[in-house]
């Protein structure tokens, strides 16, 4: 078998391959999708829910960049509910439970929807190299694929090994074989390599679950959705419930704990400490008498249920035992055990910021491979990924987004600069342009660049513009007219009455103002879409605090603009620290200001760095 | 990365002198000159030879390998007998070997702080050290060298690393088991730090004087002795005295160690209207000394009362009690005891509550940090979101890492994960 060369093949269907294929497809590569099998594309493998605190920051700029995670998650949500609502808008967070079919379904005619698009099936067992570069894949059953770039998303499924107490078995996810053969072609281009872990609990049966003892959790009566192309959900909405363990459970566990594939000294790899397995909680948090867990349906018409908090690698019987000791679930019949699963990563430090290895020019990385957990990390990598391998196929530079621009840039940024000791979840607090990098505003911050990339359709551009002309219409009444102490006082506003006169986003900054208390004093303003209003409210707010961020980000772009020529030569900058030494080389940090964000890094190491950039302009000039 | 050497010593005779050389190749340099080299951290006695085999001196050599040295690198000492042709010669061998060059003032040190032997405060401190000429200016040196600041900065960071881990949980981690209401504990530690930095910066002043040195002015009408106190005080006649008024026209400075405080008195001209012109320029700097100065002491010979000359007067002593029977006497030695001790009891008083910041650069971050946690303070009291809180505290806690170092996220997750069970 032979096929055409494609410009750029992704191998992978899952949530980074899926937006890596889609958005070199419409970055204008001839793009193909080679996936073990066509059926799992797009497949929640663990918990069935999409978004969250950060991480629903991530799936909207993803939608700004015209991708396809929100649309799927918009048309398979059934528990919408924004996390953080009474707090700043800056760190609210969308999140839903995903009927995990619909979800599947809506990735896979999203991805059939778009041209330039193949998918094929088939175990990708070799990468082709001439001179170095990757020029293609080597199928298991021999047959040879030529292409430009080549996108690598492979999971979980490198070497991927699963344990469920001391049983250990080969593979991906669970029901899925693993690829070992293109994890030794990996091994054997001596890429540096490490061994990651994660975890997931035990499914149940829906119909097994004693609900009425429970809490029940509802969706948002007026739900945020992930895509700015979206209105409204477009299935029925669901609750979930809410059960805790009890020290019968933490007895069952303690007192089992060395069957345990974690506690049994069965697992190298390193899991991460924001979704630690029931076992760990137990053991460090012993105090605790009891954790909560929700009790997710993973869909509108399953009898399958996700009990989120419980994830686990003891043996069968002992799931069995203690999750019969939660209160709803005395009866509960497992479905499918928990299990830890261990696989091989790629060391992100050896990545440049496009998310290509330097190392084998031609080969981008994107999700799990690259030490993070959670699907909207990989799906914002895979849309990274495929973006930059299409253009550099095209012959066109990479787009690198900023720290100050996106999450997603701080998400790549942290990678390729800090690396990771354990699997990476983004967090608002990762983000030190929090107060500027928000939900409701990723489309201002990225679709004008998408539109620019030629990356996203008429429709997206058609509403887009229009939003920005409500918002500038909205600005130019809020900012056209003042208004005195006594005036605003007259509303019901609280004031000082210091007789300066105020604007209308002067007003909207005061604390607890809402949008409708001002419409009285500016009528037009009411006629204006809600959402418009909120956004508007939303920028008077943070305004003060923007603009001095933005000093900050001006100074983070000036050492952005600072490039750092490949060939310097760290070893011979005198006054540098062995082990920044080391670090630069490793990393190679593409400019100064990533340089700065190296751990352990100092201003008085920078300032060398500097001056050597300095020095061999000077002697080329 | 070049190599570096330096005579570590003054130059000049003297019984020892000592020449460091640090760098990648300190070793082979030492061993080109010395044949060859203690075990690291040893010393050893070898004769130093030039590349010709002739003899430069019996020296001393002591090897440091690193990163256990003051660089952080490896580095060789030479104590050398003190003699300005030896040490020459050995210079130059030391050149010819190709291997090293001549260090540039404060590269050693600058060596230390990047390689992180040193933090920037250590290295003021270090400098204030070599500075130091009283026994209080050393103590004050020698706590900044050993690393107080580092250990302010890391306390008040503690602090607000735990604020912000607080405040951080509340955020990232809304649906989790972390406790909802955290406002107590965090206003403490805002509070707390608040305090902290008001407390350095209410002893900074009389910190900055110390480093500095106080000024003492003496001032007082034409002839009433001014100038004999201040050669009394120095043992030594500095200033002409006699008995015409209007003697002493600029402004005379004696540097003493009183009580390990280092002071300069100040003789000034004697204060009154004058139609003499370089008279009145002497008035005038008078005044303006006198009112810079840390102290003014007033001394009138008590046949009046004395005017003020609208100065805020901190002493006053009636002179010449050798003629008049009461007061002191700058001529005779008598109560200029008890006014040295007054001075130095009045300016102890002012080193009351010093802590160890002691230079501008550190009164400018503590001041920025204390602006900080004030807007942090207004946030949290007005209850505004716990988004811009976090702001502020960062802001805080960054100024207070321009002392010495720099925190990051990872260290505030860190202390949210060992905290709080999160993970659903």
């Amino acid at each position: 078998m032979k096929h055409a060369p494609f410009d750029v093949i992704v191998i992978g269907g899952g949530h980074a391959g899926a937006e890596a294929a889609h958005s070199a497809a419409r970055a204008g590569a001839r793009t193909a999708l080679v996936t073990m099998r066509r059926d799992t594309i797009g497949v929640m493998s663990c918990n069935p829910a999409i978004g969250g605190l950060g991480k629903g920051h991530l799936v909207r700029e993803i939608d700004a960049m015209g991708g396809i995670m929100g649309l799927a998650a918009d048309r398979s949500g059934i528990q919408f509910r924004l996390l953080n609502r009474r707090k700043g808008p800056a760190v609210r967070g969308p999140r839903t439970q995903s009927d995990r079919a619909l979800y599947r379904a809506a990735i896979q005619s999203l991805l059939a929807e778009q041209p330039n698009l193949t998918i094929l099936e088939g175990e990708v067992a070799d990468l082709i190299l001439t001179d170095g570069r990757i020029v293609g894949v080597e199928l298991a059953d021999g047959a040879r694929m030529g292409a430009g770039a080549v996108v690598l998303t492979t999971g979980t499924f490198l070497r991927g090994v699963i344990h469920i107490g001391d049983r250990k078995m080969e593979g991906g996810r669970i029901g899925d074989k693993p690829s070992n053969r293109l994890a030794q072609r990996l091994r054997d281009l001596s890429l540096p390599l490490g061994r990651l872990k994660t975890g997931t609990p035990p499914r149940l049966r829906s119909s097994s679950i004693d609900w009425a003892r429970l809490e029940m959790q509802p969706a948002d009566d007026d739900p945020m959705l992930f895509s700015f192309l979206s209105t409204a959900p477009t299935v029925r909405q669901i609750a979930c419930g809410i059960t805790h363990t009890n020290e019968r459970t933490h007895d069952l566990i303690t007192a089992n704990l060395s069957r345990s594939a974690m506690y049994g000294g069965h697992i190298e790899g390193v899991g991460p400490r924001y979704c630690p397995s029931i076992e760990d909680k137990v053991v460090r948090f012993a105090d605790k008498t009891s954790h909560q867990i929700f009790l997710e349906p993973e869909g509108l018409d399953s009898d399958v249920v996700y009990p989120n908090g419980i994830s686990t690698s003891l043996p069968e019987d002992v799931q069995h035992d203690y999750v019969h000791s939660i209160v709803g679930l005395e009866q509960a019949e497992i479905l499918q055990p928990g299990y830890a699963i261990e696989y091989d990563y790629v060391d992100p430090q050896s990545l440049n910021a496009a998310l290509e290895l330097p190392m084998l020019p031609g080969l981008f990385l994107a999700g799990q491979i690259n030490g993070t957990t959670g699907y909207e990390e990989a799906a914002a990598q895979g849309l990274m990924a495929g973006l930059n391998a299409a253009r550099q196929v095209a012959g066109q530079g990479p787009v690198i987004l900023g720290r100050d621009r996106a999450y997603i840039g701080v998400l790549i940024d942290d990678l390729v600069t800090r690396g990771v000791t354990e699997p990476y979840r983004m967090f608002t607090s990762r983000a030190e342009y929090r107060l500027s990098l928000r939900a409701d505003n990723a489309d201002q911050r990225l679709t004008p660049l998408a539109a620019d990339l030629g990356l996203i359709d008429q429709t997206r551009s058609a509403l887009f513009e229009g939003k920005l002309n409500a918002l500038a219409q909205g600005r130019a009444l809020l900012e056209g007219e003042t208004f005195t102490p006594r005036e605003i006082a007259a509303q019901g506003i609280p004031i000082n009455q210091d007789g300066q006169r105020r604007t209308g986003m002067d007003i909207l900054a005061f604390p607890d103002i809402a949008p409708t208390q001002i419409d009285p004093l500016l009528p037009a303003f009411a006629d204006l879409p809600d959402e418009i209003r909120t956004q508007l409210a939303i920028e008077a707010l943070y305004r003060t605090y923007v603009d001095r961020q933005q000093r900050d980000a001006d100074a983070l772009r000036r050492d952005e603009a600072l490039t750092i020529p490949e060939t310097l030569d760290y070893s011979d900058i005198g006054g540098l620290s062995n082990e920044l030494r080391g670090k630069l080389t490793r990393i190679r940090p593409q400019t100064l200001g990533q340089a700065g964000r190296i751990d352990g890094m100092t201003p008085a190491a920078l300032a060398l760095i500097l001056t050597r950039i300095r020095q061999d302009e000077r002697l080329r000039a | 990365m070049h190599t570096i050497f330096a005579l570590a010593t003054a130059r000049g005779k003297s019984g020892v002198a000592v020449i460091r050389i640090s760098g990648p190749a300190a070793h082979q340099v030492g061993a080109a000159l010395a044949r060859d080299l203690p075990a690291a951290g040893r010393f050893a006695l070898r004769t130093l030879r030039d590349a010709g085999g002739g003899i430069l001196d019996q020296a001393l050599i002591l090897r440091f390998d690193a990163p256990r040295s003051f660089t952080g690198e490896d580095s060789v000492e030479l104590q050398l007998h003190g003699s300005i042709a030896v040490i020459r010669a050995v210079e130059r061998a030391i050149s010819d070997t190709g291997l090293a060059r001549m260090a540039e003032p404060g590269e050693f040190t600058r060596r230390a702080l990047m390689n992180g032997n040193l933090d920037l405060a250590q290295v003021e401190g270090l400098s204030d050290l070599i500075a130091a000429e009283t026994e209080m200016q050393r103590q004050q040196a020698q706590s900044l060298f050993t690393g107080a600041m580092r250990g302010f900065a890391d306390t008040c960071r503690a602090d607000l690393l735990r604020a912000a881990a607080l405040i951080e949980a509340t955020i990232d981690f809304a649906d989790e088991e972390v406790p909802v209401d955290v406002s107590p504990e965090v206003g403490q530690l805002i509070a707390r730090v608040i305090v902290a930095i008001d407390a350095e910066l209410a002893g900074f002043s009389g910190a900055e004087r110390l480093r500095a040195g106080f000024e003492v002015a003496i001032i007082g009408r034409p002839n009433v002795g001014k100038s004999t106190l201040l050669n009394r005080i120095a043992g030594r006649d500095i200033a002409i005295t006699s008995e015409i008024a209007g003697t002493t026209r600029d402004v005379l400075e004696v540097r003493v160690d009183l009580d390990g405080l280092p002071v300069t008195f100040l003789d000034t001209a004697g204060l009154r209207d004058s139609t003499d012109a370089i008279e009145r320029i002497g008035v005038a700097r008078a005044r303006q000394r006198a009112e810079a100065a840390d102290l003014r002491i007033l001394l009138d010979d008590g046949q009046e009362v004395a005017p003020d000359f609208g100065l805020a007067i901190d002493l006053r002593y009636a002179t010449k009690s050798d003629v008049t029977g009461f007061g002191i006497s700058a001529l005779t030695g008598e109560g200029v005891d008890q006014l040295l001790a007054d001075v130095s009891a009045a300016l102890s008083d002012k080193l009351s509550g010093m802590g160890v910041a002691s230079h501008e650069r550190h009164r400018q971050a503590l001041m920025r940090a204390r602006d900080a946690l004030n807007l942090a303070q207004t946030a949290f009291a007005s209850g505004t979101g716990a988004e811009i809180l976090a702001l502020h505290l960062r802001d805080g806690a960054a100024a207070l890492d321009s002392l010495i170092g720099r925190m990051d996220v990872e260290s505030v997750l860190g202390e949210i994960f060992a905290q709080f069970c999160i993970g659903k």
